[in-house]
Parts: C-alpha cells; sequence; structure tokens
C-alpha cells in the first residue's frame, strides 16, 4: 500500500519523479483539464434537465482526479477502457466537449453518431475503448486490450477502471486469473467513491482488512491503495503500475479512494438518503480533488484565486458553445438505425452481400 | 367502480401477498431492500418484511441467481430482480443451463421454482446494453416459462402464479408500463380473495371481427390504440389478443380468434428473427392455413441494437401507424 512522506513542506508524493518532472504549466494543464471534466457536467446536468437527453446521465463530479491523473501520463501505445461513468475519461484522452455533447442530445454529429448515450461514448483513434454499460463487462476487454499490445509485441498497458461495485462480478474475477496467469499488462484501476448505486461498499463487497484492492493478494498481483484526492499521489500510483506493465508484463490493480458528489445518476432520488447530508458536505469541502489542486498550485506560486476563477470561466464558456454545437446539430436519419451493425455490410464486401443480414 | 392502481403497485401487492402467504418465498437483487428497489416495485417490502425475506444483493448476477436455483431445489422459492432483463446475459448459464436442464437431467427427481423478474424493454433511451427483450430466447429452451403482462391486472394476478409454480418462471415487465394505471379489484371484490391467473392463458383484450393484432407485453397497449385507429378511421374492427404467456402458450385462443377474423399481425418489441411472431406465425399457418384470407405477418422493432438517440429510437420500435398501415396493406 503506498504511504504517504512529506519533503519540505511540499505535497506527498510532489517528488515521486513522474510529478517533479512537471513544469509549472503541465501543472495548470492539469487543473484546466479537471475543471473543463466538471463545467462538461454541471452543464450537461442543466441541459438534461432542460430535457435535451433521455436515459441515463452518470456525473463524475467529485472524482475528476483519477481520470485525469491516471490518463496524463500516458503514452503513444496505452489503452483505456472504462464502465459508464465515462464522460471524464473521454475529455482525458482528448475528445472534444463539442462531439461528447453532442452524444448525450443523440445527434448525429455526437461520437458515437448518437447511438450510444452517455454511457457510450469510444474513440479508438484515441486509445479509447468505451464506455460500457453493463457494470463489469468492460473488464475481460481490459485484459484483452492488454493482451492485443503483448501480442503485438509493444510496450503498453491498459488502463481499465471499475467501480467499486463492479469488483463483484465473475468475469472480473476471472479476467483478473487470466491477466496474473498470462501476465497480460493491464491495469485494473477500482474508482472506490464508496457506493454502488445505493449500497455502500460495506453492504456489497467481502475483502481483506487492508482494502479492496488487496484481493489482488489472493491472485498473486500487485496492489496499492490510493488517495484519490490529490493528483500527485494518483500520478505517482499509476506510474509505478505503468513501469510494472511496461518492465515485466505484469497487471497491476489499483484502488483509487474517491467521492461521486451527485447521486448515482440523474435518476437516483435517494442520493441523500443512504449518505448523509454531512458526509456529501464534509467530501465537497475537504476532499474535493479540484479545490485540493488549485491550493496546491497557489502553494506552489503557479496560479492565483483569479488565474482559477478564469480557468473556470474558459471551460464553461468551452461547454456553453458544445451546447450550442449540440442543439444545431441535426438528429441521425431514421435509415441509419441498420448502419453500423456488421462491418461486412457497412463496407459492402462480398462477405456484406452474400446472404440475407437483417430481417423484418 | 374498481380501484385502479400502476403496474408497479400491482405487482406490489402480488409480491407482498406471496410474502404473507408462503415464509419460503423471499426477494432477491440489487437496492431491492433499503433503497426501495431502482424502479420501487419492492417499495416498502423490506420495511414491512425485514432482512430475511427482502435481500440486497451485490452486483452478482450470476452469483445470485444461481444461488437462488440452488436455494429453490431445497424448496426455497426466490423471486430474483434483475433491475433491468438485460442483465439476465450476465446470469445467462445459470438461467438457461441449470435452471432448466436440472429437472430433465435428473429425470424428473428435481424442479426449481424460481422466478426471476425484471423490465424488459427498449423506448427509454437507455441504449443497446439496457434495451434487450429476451423473451424469445429464453423461451426457446423447454424447461423455462416465459411471462410478459401488459396490464397492472395481468400483472397481479401472473406474479402470484408464477411464484407459486413449481418450475422456472423468467417474468418480463416494462419500465413503461410501471405508471400506468388500469382497474384491479381489492381482494374483498374478488370471489376467492384473491388476484390469480393462470400461467398459459392468453386475453382477448377488445372483441373485434376482420383482423386479429396478436401481441405480448407494451406492444399491446400500441395495438388497442392501433384497433382504435383502424375502428374510428377505416371502419376496421380489429381483435387484440394478449399472449401474457409466451410458454406455455395459449394456442386455442389465438387459433379462435384468427378462424374468426381471417387475419392476423403479430405485433412485438422483439427483433424479428426467430422472433415470438415466428412461431405464431408458423403455428396459424400450420393449424388453419385454409382459414387465411392474407399472409401472417408481423411487425417487430428495426432489427439492430437498440439507437440511443430519443427521437429515432422511438421509430425503431412498433408504434400504432405501423400497425395501421400493415393491417391495411391485407384488409
Ligand atoms: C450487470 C449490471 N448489473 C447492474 C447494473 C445496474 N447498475 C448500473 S451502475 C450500478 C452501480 C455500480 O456501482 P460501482 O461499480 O461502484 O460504480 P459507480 O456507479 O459508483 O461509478 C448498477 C447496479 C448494470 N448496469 N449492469
Ligand atoms: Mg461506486
Amino acid at each position: 500500500m503506498a504511504t504517504k512522506s512529506k519533503t519540505n513542506g511540499s505535497a506527498p508524493f510532489a517528488d515521486a519523479p513522474i510529478n517533479k518532472s512537471l513544469s509549472a504549466d503541465d501543472k495548470i494543464a492539469l487543473l484546466r483539464e479537471m475543471i473543463r471534466v466538471r463545467r462538461f457536467e454541471q452543464v450537461a446536468l442543466t441541459q438534461y434537465q432542460d430535457g435535451k437527453m433521455g436515459g441515463f446521465l452518470h456525473l463524475y463530479i467529485g472524482q475528476e482526479s483519477v481520470a485525469t491523473g491516471t490518463i496524463s501520463i500516458l503514452g503513444d501505445d496505452d489503452h483505456v477502457i472504462t464502465a459508464y461513468r465515462d464522460h471524464a475519461h473521454a475529455l482525458a484522452v482528448g475528445m472534444n466537449m463539442n462531439e461528447c455533447m453532442a452524444e448525450l442530445f443523440g445527434k448525429a454529429t455526437g461520437c458515437s453518431k448518437g447511438k450510444g448515450g452517455s454511457m457510450h461514448y469510444f474513440a479508438p483513434d484515441k486509445n479509447y475503448w468505451g464506455g460500457h454499460g453493463i457494470v463489469g463487462g468492460q473488464t475481460p476487454l481490459g485484459a484483452g486490450l492488454a493482451y492485443a499490445l503483448k501480442y503485438q509485441g509493444k510496450k503498453g498497458a491498459c488502463l481499465c477502471y471499475m467501480g467499486d461495485g463492479a469488483i463483484n462480478q465473475g468475469a472480473f474475477h476471472e479476467s483478473l486469473n487470466l491477466a496474473e496467469l498470462w501476465d497480460l499488462p493491464v491495469i485494473y484501476i477500482i474508482e472506490n467513491n464508496g457506493y454502488s448505486m445505493g449500497t455502500s461498499q460495506e453492504r456489497s463487497s467481502a475483502h481483506p482488512e487492508e482494502g479492496l484492492a488487496a484481493r489482488a493478494k489472493g491472485y498473486g498481483m500487485a496492489w496499492a491503495q490510493i488517495d484519490g484526492v490529490s493528483l500527485y499521489e494518483v500520478r505517482a500510483g499509476t506510474q509505478e503500475a505503468l513501469e510494472r506493465a511496461y518492465n515485466e508484463s505484469k497487471p497491476t490493480m489499483l484502488e483509487i479512494m474517491t467521492y461521486r458528489h451527485k447521486g448515482h445518476s440523474i435518476a437516483d432520488a435517494n442520493a441523500e438518503k443512504y449518505r448523509s447530508k454531512e458526509e456529501i458536505k464534509k467530501y465537497m469541502d475537504e476532499h474535493d480533488p479540484i479545490t485540493f489542486w488549485k491550493n496546491v498550485l497557489i502553494a506552489e506560486g503557479h496560479i492565483t484565486e483569479a488565474d482559477a476563477k478564469e480557468i473556470t470561466k474558459e471551460a464553461t464558456k468551452e461547454a456553453n458553445a458544445a451546447v450550442k454545437f449540440a442543439d444545431e446539430s441535426p438528429y441521425p436519419n431514421v435509415s441509419e438505425i441498420t448502419d453500423d451493425v456488421y462491418w461486412e455490410v457497412d463496407n459492402n464486401t462480398e462477405a456484406g452481400r452474400t446472404g440475407r443480414h437483417f430481417f423484418g | 367502480m374498481a380501484r385502479k392502481i400502476t403496474y408497479r403497485e400491482a405487482l406490489r401487492e402480488g409480491l407482498d401477498e406471496e410474502l404473507a402467504h408462503d415464509d419460503n418465498v423471499v426477494i432477491i437483487g440489487e437496492e431491492v431492500a433499503q433503497y426501495n428497489g431502482a424502479y420501487k416495485v419492492t417499495e416498502g417490502l423490506w420495511d414491512k418484511w425485514g432482512d430475511k425475506r427482502v435481500v440486497d444483493a451485490p452486483i452478482s448476477e450470476a452469483g445470485f441467481i444461481g444461488m437462488g436455483i440452488g436455494a429453490s431445489m431445497l424448496g426455497i422459492r426466490p423471486v430474483m430482480e434483475l433491475m433491468f432483463y438485460s442483465f439476465a446475459y450476465v446470469a445467462f448459464d445459470q438461467m438457461m443451463n441449470n435452471a432448466a436442464t436440472c429437472r430433465y437431467m435428473s429425470g424428473g427427481l428435481i424442479n426449481v421454482p424460481i422466478v426471476v423478474r425484471g423490465p424488459a424493454n427498449g423506448g427509454t433511451s437507455v441504449g443497446a446494453t439496457h434495451s434487450h427483450t429476451p423473451e424469445n430466447i429464453f423461451a426457446n429452451m423447454p424447461g423455462l416459462k416465459v411471462v410478459s403482462p401488459s396490464t397492472a391486472y395481468d400483472a397481479k394476478g401472473l406474479i402470484k402464479s408464477a411464484i407459486r409454480d413449481n418450475d422456472p418462471v423468467y417474468f418480463m415487465e416494462s419500465t413503461v408500463l410501471y405508471g400506468q394505471e388500469w382497474e384491479v379489484p381489492a381482494n374483498d371484490e374478488l370471489e376467492n380473495g384473491e388476484l390469480i391467473i393462470p400461467i398459459g392463458k392468453a386475453d382477448v383484450k377488445k372483441e373485434g371481427t376482420d383482423i386479429s393484432l396478436i401481441a405480448h407485453g407494451r406492444a399491446v397497449i400500441t395495438s388497442l390504440e392501433a384497433a382504435e385507429i383502424l375502428a374510428a378511421e377505416h371502419g376496421i374492427n380489429a381483435e387484440v389478443v394478449d399472449l401474457r404467456s409466451i410458454r406455455p402458450l395459449d394456442e386455442e385462443t389465438i387459433i379462435d380468434s384468427v378462424k374468426k377474423t381471417h387475419r392476423a399481425i403479430y405485433i412485438e418489441e422483439n427483433k424479428p428473427f426467430c422472433g415470438v411472431g415466428a412461431q405464431i406465425a408458423s403455428t396459424i399457418q400450420e393449424r388453419i392455413f385454409d382459414y387465411l384470407d392474407a399472409p401472417v405477418l408481423r411487425i417487430t422493432s428495426v432489427d439492430a441494437p437498440a439507437f440511443y438517440s430519443p427521437p429515432i429510437e422511438v421509430e425503431q420500435l412498433p408504434q400504432a401507424k405501423d400497425i395501421v398501415a400493415k393491417a391495411l396493406s391485407i384488409c
């Protein structure tokens, strides 16, 4: 398990090599990234309430340091896959707000052409493999992406994210065994926000005293628990796992402690019933990763409060522009319902023209 | 005037009555107890019945449904909630292999009185992973029963029968119907003091003479809408037959209806390939070919995974206008 050490009054883990190499601009860029995620989602929430989208909207607000921190240290051959709480990872890999907002609106200009919605964002060109709605369903895929990297001799890793509730799916346990048995460079990242919908972690998971990631011990797999409030700590912990993947082709299980400020989804009417108002307030006031990072940057003398406000203003402008873009974009055509089902049919190959593919 | 309750309340009443009726009935599922159910079907039941009878499960569908199948062999009557029936695919081996075949492979020594219930519908913009309609898939397997009520009345009567049934019953509901109200008599208005609807009995929801609109689940409601339009605008008197139970199947009610109307369309929100309508169409032409004045037609969802975009998904699913157009093509 990671331990905290303070050196010379600087924030813990600031001296880790992966953090020492950060310039002031890099650090400010990380703050901007987290604020962009938050503003995107806050604006999306108001649009949801205005009836601009359907289905579910799972917000990441409060957890921004996890996606931002872990993805900030990836290289060209590293890949990312996550569950349905997927907006932050999408922005972190470089998807733009326009395509993400348009997807929520179900528009043809959305990242999945309006076919996937909030839970199903994808950008393979940015090594982002979704966006998966079935709890735990992405975990074998994460092992598979790692398998392909290893098979093709690439020095890369797959970051596969899931919630604390997802660790109880059988597919995840099968994946852990495969990953360790076959030395797959996959990093399983449990985003432990304390709850799976209305069920607290205590009511859903049996685990060793040291935490959820310690289940890795049963598979002989390396693991660590990380305090997610600090980008420094998130980056340092992820870097260790990445090096294990690159140099030894070995998996790691990370548990990053975090908290979601909002309900499970917009439909979660009980968000203040299964958690006390005091608990939510405590996390918002004392463990907010954006406030934390902003204060680190102020303490280090890189920015002022006014600079942070300016960053927020810019992010708000960007999110509002994305709403305008989404609003003005056309809906898909009904004729597109049967597009993108079969590769062979879409590409009008011989195989795609042989036999009947669609019925009704 | 009989009282009106929602489909959701009807299910809850049925569950509550069966918890009272048999100590071996236990409700297990994600968020069914303390959270009162993701769709509030089980609201209040944990308060009333406590931890032993209403149990919150971790997100482990294969594990807890398989566990329920095992427990049912020793006489427990588990009623498992799937938050969405789409999640049955996580538990597919348990539901298809174990629940359906233990009886057969033991030469009839074992039976599996489990109910697995939850919403199996599209139309709510939750994307392909959450919009599966697997009634035809499970009905394909001998040993399983598949039920899909379209009204509050049927939901209550059928859930009670499902729980008392000694075989596995997969009970498929609709989130779109949960909030809709229908007349459901209170128990003291009923002759035998409770509402029980046998599994395997179809119901003629509207009598007619010119064409049979046969359906299950929410497609029944869409068919009733279409029947009104056909009557009002085209002078066509359609009969609407609700299967209620897909397996066992009430073939006689279907046959009697089509013998009278000579025309039939099967409507479902399922995909077309080997859909429920394919089975019904085959049955009709096999048994009463000479009565038919037109081929048996089918209306299904457009053949692709569910489209997220709300206005497009509406077009992907059967609408009254589609039924009207198809009916006019053969009337
Ligand atoms: C197989 C499956 N079961 C249930 C659900 C419904 N569901 C969606 S999210 C969720 C809770 C997941 O909690 P956790 O893994 O902790 O992730 P978080 O939402 O906290 O990010 C549940 C039960 C689902 N989508 N898929
Ligand atoms: Mg969680």
